[in-house]
């Protein structure tokens, strides 16, 4: 399979990669890792005229502390998340769905800042990013913005990137000291999609939840974020009675497609159980 | 660069400079196997599932009909066809795979031996299950993948100078 012919385009700086987009217009992507565009430019399901591979742009790569917050620049890869000791000890939850994203192979070329981009329902890290109330710094011609994930995602491939800016970077509020978290992922086998996936950050006190935040995978054409399902366990010791309820709640703001994945009820019902199973696991790693 | 006009691109390959004219839209893994006519590296699925293609590329595993080939220039890239050892003989994984019958149809071998090259280098003795978790973007449909685990433990082991002695089963 060969892709359809394009002119490609290796910027050395965002403001060149900006430049190029915006003067390209509709026909132009950014090329990030490329293993989401890739395979469908060998479909022909995407048919760009122009490429803009952002590969030459140093400065969106990198992990740095600023205050108490990470950021992460767009091109920094899932492998390279994984490696860093920033991430291991500040956003723990980060690794655990990096090493749950497709394959070895892929998380050297794939992107966080793809991940995140792209718009795909699929994807893992945007229920993540709406967990840890993240924020995605975007540049365009007329400047630069800051946008939090909550406001990002429009539909299954629609965001709030206009026409010609790119996500550079991504700023993520490290979790409160002892802080529990998990990330389930139910998948067919290694390298797929989430049938459904629940992202979990809570606290815990005196054994009652403190705070906590859930974020559904796959479960809508957006990520979403699961508020009446969180405020279901708050204060609760995480007892049968308030798993199920939280449970419930998230199934009530579910409304996956039906695809090779199961039916509808099908994973309405394990996206449930990823929610009860991600809360018990983050739960149990509160300090 | 224009849709069809053809780009020079500089790479070395197996320790050695090449060059060839590519469009922007020519897959690495046909630069490698069509330009460069090294045919180890192989073709399976084409669409970023199954591992044949793959090769290492400045110290990553890459699925190699998954770039573009101008996206490499510059850069070090090994095949299959690099690996065995400087005097010709077979290198540790190499002669993993021979003894402990890594491969049936052989065609899934080359993307195994060049994913488990990079998986020992950045792991030099890594538990079953790291394996497992290491070749999981490597489909084989021969094996069941036992003699593939076998085979890279074998070269581990080998590596590490220590006895390989294989898991009871």
């Amino acid at each position: 399979m060969i892709p359809g012919p394009f002119s490609y385009h290796r910027p050395a700086t965002v403001a060149d990669a900006v430049k190029l987009l915006s003067t390209l217009g509709d026909e132009a992507r950014p090329l990030a890792g490329g293993h989401s565009l890739l395979p469908m430019m060998k479909l022909r399901l995407a048919t760009p005229d122009h490429l803009v591979d952002l590969h030459g742009i140093g400065t969106l790569k990198g992990i740095r502390r600023d205050g108490n917050k990470v950021v992460i620049g767009a091109m920094t890869t899932q492998h390279e998340l994984l490696a860093s000791d920033e991430i291991a000890k500040s956003l723990p939850i980060l690794h655990e769905t990096a090493l749950l994203i497709a394959d070895p192979q892929v998380r050297y070329r794939g992107t966080l800042g793809g991940n995140v981009a792209n718009g795909d329902p699929g994807n893992d890290m945007p229920a993540l990013m709406l967990t840890l109330g993240a924020s995605y710094r975007l540049e365009g011609s007329g400047g630069g913005r800051d946008i939090a994930a909550s406001e990002f995602y429009q539909g299954a491939y629609f965001t709030a990137l206009e026409p010609g800016e790119i996500l550079t970077a991504i700023s993520i509020p490290v979790p409160a000291a002892g802080a529990g978290y998990a990330y389930e992922k139910l998948k067919r086998k290694i390298g797929d999609y989430a049938t459904a996936a629940a992202a979990v950050v809570l606290t815990m006190s005196g054994g009652k939840v403190a705070s906590c935040a859930i974020g559904l995978t796959n479960l809508h054409e957006t990520p979403l974020l699961a508020t009446d399902a969180a405020k279901a366990v708050m204060g609760t010791s995480l007892d049968d009675a308030a798993l199920k309820k939280a449970a419930a709640a998230a199934v009530a703001i579910m409304s996956p497609a039906a695809d090779a994945r199961g039916p509808v009820e099908y994973r309405k019902h394990v996206g449930g159980i990823m929610v009860m199973r991600a809360l018990t696991r983050a739960a149990a790693r509160a300090k | 660069m224009a849709k069809t006009q053809k780009t020079h691109v500089t790479m070395k390959v197996n320790g050695a400079e090449v060059e060839g004219l590519v469009e922007p839209r020519t897959l690495l893994v046909h630069f490698i196997r069509e330009n460069l006519q090294l045919t180890g590296t192989h073709i399976g699925c084409e669409t970023t599932h199954c591992g044949a293609c793959t090769v290492d590329i400045d110290g990553m595993s890459v699925k190699s009909c998954t770039m573009f080939a101008v996206q490499a220039a510059g850069s070090e890239i090994t095949t299959i066809e690099g690996v065995a050892n400087a005097d010709g003989s077979l290198s540790a994984l190499q002669e993993g795979f021979r003894m402990m019958h890594g491969l049936q149809c052989g065609f899934c071998t080359p993307g195994m031996i060049l994913r488990a090259q990079r998986l020992l280098q950045e792991n030099p003795s890594p538990t079953e299950a790291e394996i497992r978790m290491g070749i999981s973007g490597n489909i084989c449909r021969c094996t069941g993948y036992q003699n593939i685990v076998k085979a890279i433990q074998y070269a581990a082991a080998k590596i590490n100078g220590v006895e390989f002695q294989e898991a009871a089963e």
